[in-house]
Order: C-alpha cells, then sequence, then structure tokens
C-alpha cells in the first residue's frame, strides 16, 4: 500500500497535506480506501464556504455498491473543492495527488500534528 | 373461472417433491393449543355449477363500470384497455415471478421495466424515470421528500386545487419525516391563484406544488407558477394525469424538476381503488436523489447491451437511514400493463384519447349547462 511519507493520516483512511501559504490543506482518500471501495463512480461534498467540525461528515464516495462517509480530519472552511472529480475514477488512480477531494482552511494549523504518522496509519492497515 | 386442481395424487406428489411426510409436518412449528380443533363453520361442499352460480349472485351486487356508465372520475378513469395488454402481463414469465431484478436472470422484466421508464420519460418530458412508485399519491409524497433533501428547506406550498386524497398522504408522509408546513394558495375560480402564490413562496420553501389538470379538471397557470418557483429557489413538482398528457404540454417543457402522476388509467383496471401505479420522473441534475429502483441499460463483459438495476448506493440497503426513501419495491405489473398500453396506442394514438376524451367532457359539460337550473361553476379552462 502506498502510505506517502509527507502525509498525515485519519483512522477513517483520509490524508491531509499543509499546503505552502501554511494555513491551507488539501484532503482525500488513501490508497488502502480507495482500494477497499472498488470502482469509485460519485464523490459528493458540502460547498464551498461550509465550516466542518473535526470529524464531521463533508461528503460521501460512491462506489458501485457502497457509500463511504468522508470526515473532515481536523476543523475548518472548505475553500475548494476539486473539479476534476467528474471523473470520479481519479481517486482510485491517484488518490494523493489528482484525485484530492477538498482544500481546508484550518482553524488551528497545529491540530494536524494530532493526526496519525505516516508508520502509525501503517501499522493501523496492518502493514 | 379458472381450474386449478388440487387431488390427493398431486398433494401426495408435491409432498413427495420437497420430501415431506405430510401437510402437518409443514406447520409443525404452529403451536397446539392456538390450533382449531374444529371443521371450519362452512356451507356444505358444492358441485362447479353450484359454486359458479353463488359467485355470480354475489358479484351481481357490484355496480362496475363494464355495465355501468361512471362519472366519477377524480383521478380513476374508465378508458379501453386493448385484450393485448391482459395477454401479455398475464404471460407466468412476468406474472408469477417475485422480485425479478438479478440482472443475470431477469433481462426481460429489466428491459420491460426500462422500456416503461423511457416511454414515461418521453410523456413526461422528462430525463430520468423510475421503475414506479405505489401510486400517484405516495409519488407526490416522496417528490416532497425529494424536495426538502435537495433544498435543505422545509416549507412545502400547494399552488392550485390538490385531489383531497393526495393532500392527505402529503400529509403523512411530511408529519412522519418530522414537522414541515404545507401552505395552502387560494384558489379563484377553480384553479390557485397567481396573485396570491407570489406571497407564499418564501426562501424557506422547499416546493411548490401543482396538480395539473387539477382536482375539479381545470388547467392551473402552470407557467405564472414554475416561474415563482424558480424565482425563489423553490422545486416545482407537478402532478399531471398521464392521458392528459396526449394533448396538454409535458411538464418537462414548462419547468418541472420532478413530475409524478398516476397511471391508473394508462392500461390499468379502476379495481375499485387498486394496485396503481405511481409515475416519477426528474431532469436529470436530481437523478441521485430519486426514491426508488432505478433500471439502466449498460453493456456486459461480452460488450453485448444488457439491463441492470442501477444507482442502488440511492437506496436503504446501502446507504441504510441516509437512503433518498426506504421503498424497496414497485409497481412491476402495473407499470408492464402501462408501457403495453402506451406502446400499442403510440403517439398518436394517445392523442385521440386525449381528444376524445376532453371533447365528451366538454360535450357532457355544455349540455348539462343547457338544462334550465344548472351553470358550470367554474370558467376556468379544463380538460376532463
Amino acid at each position: 500500500m502506498n502510505i506517502p511519507d509527507n502525509l498525515r493520516y485519519t483512522k477513517d483512511h483520509e490524508w491531509i497535506k499543509l499546503l505552502e501559504d501554511g494555513v491551507t490543506a488539501q484532503v482525500g482518500i488513501t490508497d488502502f480506501a480507495q482500494s477497499e471501495l472498488g470502482d469509485i463512480v460519485f464523490v459528493e461534498t458540502k460547498a464551498v464556504g461550509t465550516k466542518v467540525a473535526a470529524h464531521g461528515a463533508f461528503g460521501t464516495v460512491e462506489a458501485v455498491k457502497t457509500v463511504a462517509d468522508l470526515f473532515a480530519p481536523v476543523a475548518g472552511e472548505i475553500v475548494e473543492v476539486n473539479g476534476g472529480l467528474d471523473d470520479a475514477a481519479v481517486v482510485n488512480s491517484d488518490p494523493y495527488g489528482e484525485g484530492w477531494i477538498v482544500k481546508l482552511k484550518l482553524d488551528n494549523v497545529a491540530d494536524v500534528e494530532s493526526l496519525l504518522s505516516p508508520a502509525e496509519y501503517s501499522a493501523l492497515i496492518g502493514e | 373461472m379458472p381450474f386449478i386442481v388440487n387431488s390427493d395424487a398431486e398433494r401426495a406428489e408435491m409432498l413427495a417433491q420437497i420430501g415431506v411426510e405430510s401437510f402437518e409436518t409443514l406447520i409443525a412449528d404452529i403451536p397446539e393449543e392456538i390450533r382449531l380443533k374444529r371443521a371450519l363453520d362452512l356451507f356444505p361442499a358444492m358441485g362447479e355449477p353450484e359454486v359458479k352460480r353463488l359467485l355470480e349472485q354475489m358479484a351481481s351486487n357490484n355496480a362496475a363500470t363494464c355495465d355501468h356508465v361512471s362519472f366519477l372520475g377524480a383521478g380513476a378513469y374508465d378508458h379501453y384497455i386493448p385484450a393485448a395488454v391482459k395477454t401479455i402481463s398475464s404471460r407466468s414469465e412476468f406474472y408469477t415471478a417475485y422480485t425479478p431484478y438479478q440482472a443475470e436472470v431477469s433481462q426481460g422484466t429489466l428491459q420491460a421495466i426500462y422500456e416503461y421508464q423511457s416511454v414515461m420519460c418521453r410523456l413526461y418530458g422528462m430525463d430520468v424515470a423510475n421503475a414506479s412508485m405505489y401510486d400517484g399519491a405516495s409519488a407526490l409524497a416522496e417528490a416532497a421528500l425529494m424536495a426538502v433533501n435537495i433544498t435543505g428547506r422545509n416549507g412545502v406550498v400547494v399552488a392550485g386545487k390538490l385531489h383531497p386524497y393526495s393532500r392527505q398522504v402529503l400529509e403523512t408522509y411530511l408529519e412522519a419525516a418530522g414537522e414541515r408546513a404545507i401552505v395552502q394558495n387560494s384558489i379563484e375560480n377553480g384553479i390557485g391563484s397567481v396573485a396570491s402564490l407570489e406571497s407564499l413562496v418564501t426562501s424557506e420553501v422547499a416546493a411548490v406544488i401543482v396538480q395539473q389538470p387539477n382536482f375539479y379538471g381545470c388547467l392551473e397557470e402552470v407557467e405564472a407558477i414554475a416561474e415563482i418557483a424558480r424565482k425563489n429557489g423553490a422545486l416545482f413538482i407537478v402532478m399531471a394525469d398521464p392521458v392528459s398528457l396526449g394533448v396538454l404540454e409535458a411538464p418537462g417543457n414548462y419547468g418541472a424538476d420532478i413530475a409524478v402522476g398516476e397511471g391508473q388509467s394508462v392500461g390499468n383496471a379502476q379495481s375499485f381503488g387498486g394496485p396503481y401505479l405511481g409515475i416519477f420522473t426528474v431532469k436529470q441534475a436530481h437523478v441521485r436523489k430519486i426514491p426508488g429502483r432505478l433500471v439502466g441499460m449498460t453493456k456486459d463483459k461480452d460488450g453485448e447491451p444488457g439491463f441492470i438495476l442501477t444507482l442502488q448506493t440511492r437506496e436503504q440497503h446501502i446507504r441504510r437511514e441516509k437512503a433518498t426513501s426506504n421503498i424497496c419495491s414497485n409497481q412491476a405489473l402495473c407499470a408492464l400493463q402501462s408501457v403495453v398500453h402506451l406502446s400499442l396506442l403510440g403517439r398518436e394514438g394517445i392523442k385521440e384519447v386525449a381528444s376524445r376524451s376532453m371533447q365528451k367532457a366538454h360535450y357532457l359539460a355544455d349540455r348539462i349547462a343547457g338544462i334550465p337550473g344548472f351553470a358550470l361553476k367554474f370558467s376556468a379552462p379544463f380538460f376532463r
């Protein structure tokens, strides 16, 4: 399983990457998550401007036979939604790159530090 | 009457086939203390001619449209149903199959439903139709819930004269889903007043509902109503008589977001109130919020066209309490009868049924109005 070193992870199999501006972060689902879900056909998120609490649901990702909720890794405001998700399969093929889902303006940048490290996430999925 | 065998020999054969000793084995789980310990209180056994005569006597107490002219109307209509409809829908492959939706073994059923969906899209001028709901009234109620779900708003406005039974079902569904206000617009001269509607459709309103033709058979001012809904970000729900669409404009062409209807009048018997058929259609933008089953067309692994249930992630067996609805059924047989009926009529046929029906209604109205002491209650244009 691909678990990039420069990201933080959640127990719900999301990843988060702090961006260069230091206040915004990109969020998506992990390689493990996309492989468990199978072919992803649709991603739906709350609108730009919505404020989400840590672990609050901000959308859903749909595979043919299942739907999974997306949970915000930390509290923040949705500032951008990936327009490339019209081709939802990109979440399967490039979950950490083109398959990113939302960008959040973080309420508290330090919150990211309390999330799982790559090593901790790897242990979580039993690798 | 049909002949159904039930001889001792057949019973023995059935028991042997399923590997059971006797009939008593099949009811062994029913406790001894609650079993009836006497014969049923029936009159003595009769021969076939006597049974036939008795049942005919009982049936003659009914007044049916085969020997009475009915002007009851109000949502259930006596249109002629060609014999071919019954012949096709009575085929045991259609008639006896229970929940035949597994794609590997039910291509015939799935295709028939797909054709039904396609026909309803054409008739209503919409992009997507589901595999049907229980009846027109519950289809309307589900449409209102769908609008609440899509807009995130709570209010529902009934813009015109809705059938009182539809109104009751709407109230029941909305109440069960949490207190939601239904506001009734005022009715003037038999139709909803567009002027008074303006102030009722606020930014808290999820849906504006209209029945076309309305409960009085009168034509509501649907374009003006559609515009009021659109301006305020509410969804426009139209409940339309399918036969009327042979002459009236299709709801999809005058701004309906969701169009529903009662399918009894196209190919289904009046049957003292049911089973009926809930037609449910939407614009493409709302396809993921639609309730009920959806049949889709796809390609199998050899690239051949085939039919399947699709977008099942809307439904409760996957999304559970977040499903778009708790319905997990449809009216397959009634839908089949509708699509056979409409296929036989074709575009020209449905036009002719609608025209004749409308002309007869107007003829009747003129003749009654011509009787001293009688006058038409409303001057609004009407269909039925």
